[in-house]
């Protein structure tokens, strides 16, 4: 395999990984704009625990998913008071606000970056996107997934059915908070360097992107949409500039013709399930 | 909830706050070594006047429509871009030599109407098609990302992606005792401010202007009521595609220099501005407009531009938690704004 290659499968690895702890939230009907801030947070944990303290990679990643998880719980709780636009610029105005105290704290890195001695191979980074993918599945799959499914369509009338809607979204905020830690500590170690310019709105915009182009209905959504958005810039390299013009142009074409995602329950049904495809709810 | 004092009589409300201010920067100026204080003040009422413009196109969009719309940043870019495009070579397929830098702005402010409307076209007019669920209103903030791709690279391919100088040649400065006031970015203000005022008056005594406030309210008893929806949601377009350009222009005479990324800064602040006054509130972004303006200028003085992030960022995700109305607004989405 090229370097070319490695290089890409490498990117597409830690995408799906980011693109699911966006779509855990999002799974529950809340739009998460701060991704990169939890990312950041995730890299930069890895970071300062691998060279303060000299901690290997098999401990510095869970020590990263762990705290970006603890600062998702702790944020949640004000955050998901706030709903819809206001939640989408909460979430945007705390990824500012993290990446603006790594800028300014010398410890973290400040501006000059950190470097990152520890090496993480690709094979790694594959088995922690397919267990990411797997775990998103199954969650899918339980009591919890079918709680956040519900939460997505209609908040009020799971209520009433007794989702504890609350205790839902803060736990599919802290996982989805932890998910995105864990892609950032492997980031960190897989290139070996991290700065705060990295994890810049442009980043929490295209994962964002990745989820709701993907379909936010069933897991199969954010492993779609993380390919496509990984690969389609790639497969378009011949046209230079002019390749982030079309894939805008089919971002727009995808809301007009296609709003749901990619991937939508009932096409999953009409594929994969005998039964009768649901009559598309619409 | 205390309304604020704002809603019922604005005019005279801000009038007087205007007149307090400008006594403040005097008694500041004339205070041993407040001087230069009171210039960082003057200069960040400036700035702020460009955020007003911006602020209040995000805020129109978001009071009428709920939709939050990325691409308002790009098109105050695209109207200094084109602008510069213009002066510096004429109009595109040599019908013309570059342009004096008048109308070339114009012909940016022009630009950024266009694309607006373009922006509406394909984002707003889809909306019907509704799959019902939480995320369904992140379809037209999805589609203004796209957008922002297509007209920044469009930019960056037909312009190029350096910062360019664009010289405006009149300036004039106002020697009042020790304060400098530049004349073009004092009018800058005034127009900014002029603009917003006639914003302000179009919503409250037109037809247009309660045709949009009735959509604002409700969507569908509006249409019931016989208000033309599919007439009215281009004006805002229009309206905001206006003021990003009007902000824009003003930008370029002000500080003489576009880049394809000017439009980032610009319009976080502008964000920033917006939801300290309150969203959908016109009054709210005026006041949290040059608020923000005179917090940046004043935080760079006194603590450097990192740190200044860091305290408006704060200062903002505290507000959307603690009071999503705004620091001054009763108001909130869908009800009593505009």
């Amino acid at each position: 395999m090229s370097g070319y290659w490695a290089g890409i499968l490498a990117i597409l690895a830690i995408n799906i990984i980011f693109a699911y702890g966006i779509f855990i939230t999002a799974a529950a009907g809340q739009l998460n704009l701060g991704g990169a801030g939890f990312m950041a947070i995730g890299a930069h944990a890895a970071a300062v625990l691998g060279e303060q303290l000299g901690w290997t990679p098999a401990q510095t990643v869970p020590a990263a998913v762990a705290i970006t998880a603890c600062v998702g719980i702790a944020i949640a709780f004000p955050v998901l008071r706030t709903r819809g636009v206001y939640m989408v610029l909460a979430t945007f105005a705390f990824a500012q606000v993290v990446t603006g105290v790594i800028l300014t704290q010398p410890a973290l890195g400040g501006a000059m970056g950190l470097v990152v001695t520890e090496y993480v191979d690709l094979p790694v980074l594959l088995l922690a996107a397919a267990g990411t993918t797997l775990l998103a599945f199954w969650l899918m799959a339980t009591r919890f997934g079918l709680a956040l499914r519900a939460l997505h369509d209609d908040e009020l009338v799971s209520t009433l059915m007794g989702v504890p809607a609350r205790a839902m979204q803060v736990g599919a905020f802290a996982i989805g908070a932890g998910l995105t830690g864990l892609a950032g500590g492997l980031y960190a170690h897989h290139f070996s360097f991290v700065e705060a310019q990295y994890f810049n709105p442009l980043l929490s915009i295209y994962v964002l992107l990745f989820v709701l182009i993907g379909g936010t209905q069933t897991a199969w959504g954010p492993l779609v949409g993380a390919t496509f958005f990984t690969l389609v810039p790639e497969l378009l390299r011949v046209g230079g500039s002019w390749r982030y013009v079309v894939f805008g142009a089919i971002i727009v074409a995808m809301m007009m013709f296609r709003p749901e995602g990619i991937v939508t329950r009932s096409l999953v049904d009409r594929l994969f399930s005998r039964r009768r495809p649901a009559p598309d709810a619409g | 909830m205390s309304a604020s004092v704002s809603s019922r009589h604005p005019l005279l409300t801000s009038i007087g706050v205007a007149l307090a201010g400008i006594a403040a920067v005097a008694l500041l100026a004339v205070l041993p070594g407040g001087s230069t204080l009171a210039q960082q003040v003057v200069s960040g009422l400036m700035l702020g006047g460009i955020y007003v413009a911006v602020a209040v196109a995000f805020t129109l969009t978001i009071g009428v429509l709920n939709f939050l719309n990325f691409t308002i940043p790009t098109l105050f870019m695209l109207t200094g871009m084109v602008a510069w495009g213009l002066s510096r070579w004429g109009l595109p397929f040599g019908l013309s030599p570059g342009l004096h830098w008048a109308p070339a702005l114009l012909g940016g402010v022009a630009v950024a109407i266009l694309a607006s409307l373009i922006v509406e076209r394909f984002t707003f007019r889809y909306l019907k098609t509704r799959h019902g669920d939480a995320t369904e209103h992140a379809i037209p903030l999805v589609s203004s990302l796209g957008f922002l791709l297509i007209f920044e690279h469009l930019v960056l391919i037909f312009l190029g992606s350096e910062a360019q100088s664009f010289p405006v040649r009149f300036r004039l400065d106002l020697h009042l005792g020790p304060l400098v006031v530049g004349l073009p970015q004092l009018a800058s203000l005034l127009l900014s401010l002029g603009v917003v005022f006639w914003l302000s008056w179009l919503l409250q005594s037109t037809r247009t202007g309660r045709a949009l406030r009735s959509i604002a309210e409700s969507p569908d008893t509006a249409t019931l009521l016989g208000v033309e929806v599919a007439r009215i949601v281009p004006i805002v377009f229009l309206l905001s595609g206006l003021l990003c350009g009007v902000a824009g222009a003003l930008f370029v005479v002000n500080y003489s220099d576009v880049s394809p990324f000017m439009g980032e800064h610009v319009g976080t602040k502008a964000i920033a501005g917006m939801v300290l006054g309150g969203l959908g509130s016109i009054w709210g972004a005026i006041a949290g407009g040059l608020l923000v303006g005179l917090l940046e200028t004043l935080g760079i003085h006194f603590f450097g531009g990192d740190a200044a992030q860091v305290a408006v960022w704060g200062v903002l995700l505290a507000v959307l938690i603690l009071r999503p109305q705004g620091l001054f607004g009763a108001s909130r989405i869908g009800k009593g704004k505009l």
